[in-house]
């Protein structure tokens, strides 16, 4: 496995340039919006990884409910913060697009008011996870996740069921998109994933790793003589 | 353009940014677990 994380890297940072060169060179001009409107091929899919992170987030969570299993905590906690920065990436390119079309930065609009609560929530989840020290914080943050996850399908169906500032969805939706451009943005979303995944990867073995030194640094401060000891465990988990 | 190469790089300083945070953890965690080592070799000797 260690073996193939720098293949995986190298072509994943092979797709990602290529994206950038289909979204900047080969996707056509928007007639009304001009160039501007390619920011899109970073905004959406950056969405749709972050959504897909909740929902993971989400499903671990529940299993951690069920089963108690450690795995599955971990799982919830690095497509927590994953999730968020993509989330955040979202909240950064929307006003930075938003600004030259609309005029404005920001609106109260319901979807973009949704987006930013769901952000909210999960920096609120890592939030917990990091500095409370009680024995029960996985269990409580999963609690949180389940809750925080209602949000996600909120937000998406919001510019169905209202009428909102924000465009109406590309695909499934009122929306309609020339076929040249669906496709670099489909490549964008492909590459972001891997992206996604790539880096939860580094961060999950990141926190298998954080969490055998704690259980370490617990076993050797139980096995040295009282008094002794120097070392204090970790407490928290997005340390 | 300069909103569309703005948006681009604000993207991409945020995912360096994480990756930088990580990449620090990372040297702090070898640290920790090497200085652990150390440890555990000086109590075997004495």
């Amino acid at each position: 496995m260690k073996r193939a994380f720098p293949i995986l890297a190298v072509l994943t940072g092979v797709l990602l340039s290529y994206a950038l060169y289909e979204a900047l060179v080969v996707a056509p001009t928007e007639q009304t919006m001009g160039n501007v409107q390619r920011i899109f091929y970073y905004h959406v899919p950056s969405a749709w990884t972050a959504f897909i992170l909740f929902f993971i987030n989400f499903f671990a969570s529940i299993v951690y409910l069920i089963w108690r299993a450690n795995k599955a905590d971990m799982v919830a906690l690095v497509t927590a913060e994953v999730g968020v920065v993509f989330c955040t990436v979202v909240l950064v390119t929307g006003p930075i697009w938003a600004r030259p079309v609309w005029g404005i930065w920001w609106t109260w609009d319901l979807r973009l008011t949704l987006t930013l609560v769901l952000w909210l929530i999960y920096v609120s989840y890592l939030v917990l996870r990091r500095f409370s020290s009680s024995g029960q914080t996985p269990l409580l943050a999963a609690v949180l996740a389940v809750f925080g996850a209602l949000d996600v399908p909120l937000v998406y169906f919001s510019i169905w069921f209202f009428r909102t500032q924000h465009p109406q969805p590309v695909i499934g939706g009122g929306g309609s998109i020339d076929p040249r451009m669906l496709h670099v943005l489909l490549i964008n979303w492909l590459a972001f994933s891997c992206f996604a995944a790539l880096v939860c990867w580094s961060r999950y073995r990141l926190e298998v790793m954080r969490r055998d030194l704690d259980e370490t640094l617990a076993l050797e401060a139980l096995l040295e003589p009282h008094g002794s000891s120097t070392r204090t465990s970790h407490t928290g988990s997005a340390g | 353009m300069t909103y569309l190469y703005a948006a681009y790089i604000a993207t991409w300083a945020i995912h360096i940014g994480y990756f930088t945070i990580l990449l620090r953890r990372y040297t702090r965690l070898r640290n920790e677990i090497a200085e652990l080592e150390g440890r555990t070799d000086l109590q075997k000797l004495k």
